[in-house]
């Protein structure tokens, strides 16, 4: 999943997978975060990009876990998809267009 | 045909003249086609005017809305007289049973919307839907508590979102979701929207329909009331003079 990452303040990588892995859990739970098979993959903070790996079973889940990240690093953020794809070659080649 | 999607609540500070154009551009960027901003029931036409001009300059649709809290059911019937004429969305925020009761059997009365995430203030029941059902109101949920509220008031909130939609479901009441955010960045695109839905268990495609279909219907039709050629559903005037 290709995300568009719009913060007030800036983030790492791992600031940003901290949320998408707290709101995964606070709505899924453990149980349903271990069936999600999140990694992060790519991640420019300062183009406010990122891009994510997860399982094709769970990505309605997941892209309700992202829009419900209200903040990254205590700091008030919103997490939009861009794109989805089946392998992250196309999902680059998407995202360009 | 490609669908077109429209967020009925968007909630701007009306005084923050810099804020307001950037959330239309949101929308406009999200894809939306149609957005309703809720302003006071004593706007001046003039600044509704005005956000027209901003949501034609950020090729987006715009539709006035006002948001009622009334305490009473007699507040209600009077504030419906005195401004159905003048908004395309008449929404109730119902605050108590007796105006939730009035704003579901009003047939002018097109979205009631339950602020509160108490359950016990939540008054969407069988009653509600049976009378909802009866007359034009569409049910409304917000995004936005989805987004703010956390631990036991969200589980709360979504347990009793869940009851009210199964009730909706069996009523035929149509669902309407709308963000109900004044924050750009609680804004979410159509497609966030209806992953939210699937919280409290609304399927993709009544999701897609509350965010698209039932919303532009209400639009279609109380732009249709407010044409002054309109006469009654079905009739309109065409032509008027002595050759009529």
């Amino acid at each position: 999943m290709a995300l568009e990452i719009d913060a007030t303040e800036s983030f790492g990588p791992k600031e940003l997978m901290d949320a998408i892995w707290s709101s995964v859990l606070k709505l899924y739970g453990e149980y349903g975060a271990s069936r999600t098979g999140l990694a992060l993959i790519d991640c420019n903070a300062e183009e406010g990009f990122a891009v994510i790996r997860t399982v094709h079973t769970a990505v309605e889940m997941v892209r309700t876990a992202l829009a419900s990240i209200t903040s990254i690093a205590n700091k008030p953020a919103a997490v939009h998809v861009i794109r989805v794809s089946g392998t992250i070659k196309a999902l680059y080649e998407k995202s360009k267009h | 045909m490609k669908r077109m999607y429209a967020d009925l609540h968007l909630c701007s500070n009306l005084k923050d003249s810099e804020k307001i154009p950037r959330m239309i551009g949101k929308a406009s960027e999200f894809g939306y086609h149609l957005i309703a901003i809720s302003v006071p029931s004593n706007f001046a036409e003039e600044k509704i005017q005005w956000l027209k001009s901003l949501c034609r300059e950020a090729d987006v649709d715009f539709a006035s809305r006002v948001d009622l809290k009334p305490r009473t059911p007699r507040e209600l019937i009077n504030s419906l007289r005195m401004l159905r004429r003048r908004f395309e969305i008449i929404a109730v925020a119902c605050e108590s049973k007796s105006v939730a009761r009035q704003a579901a059997k009003d047939r002018r009365v097109d979205l009631v919307n339950f602020p509160s995430a108490d359950w016990r203030r939540r008054f969407f029941d069988k009653a509600e839907a049976e009378l909802a059902s009866n007359g034009f109101a569409f049910l409304e949920i917000d995004a936005k508590p989805l987004l703010t509220l956390e631990g036991p008031a969200r589980i709360r909130l979504l347990s009793s979102l869940r009851r009210e939609v199964t009730i909706a479901q069996e009523f035929r009441i149509p669902i309407v979701v709308s963000s109900g955010v004044s924050e750009e960045l609680l804004m979410r695109k159509p497609m966030e929207l209806a992953a939210l839905t699937s919280l409290f268990s609304l399927d993709e495609a009544s999701a897609l329909k509350a965010i698209s279909q039932n919303p532009l219907t209400i639009i279609k039709r109380n732009r249709e009331k407010l044409d002054p050629r309109f006469v009654a559903p079905g009739i309109r005037v065409i032509r008027r003079g002595k050759d009529c």
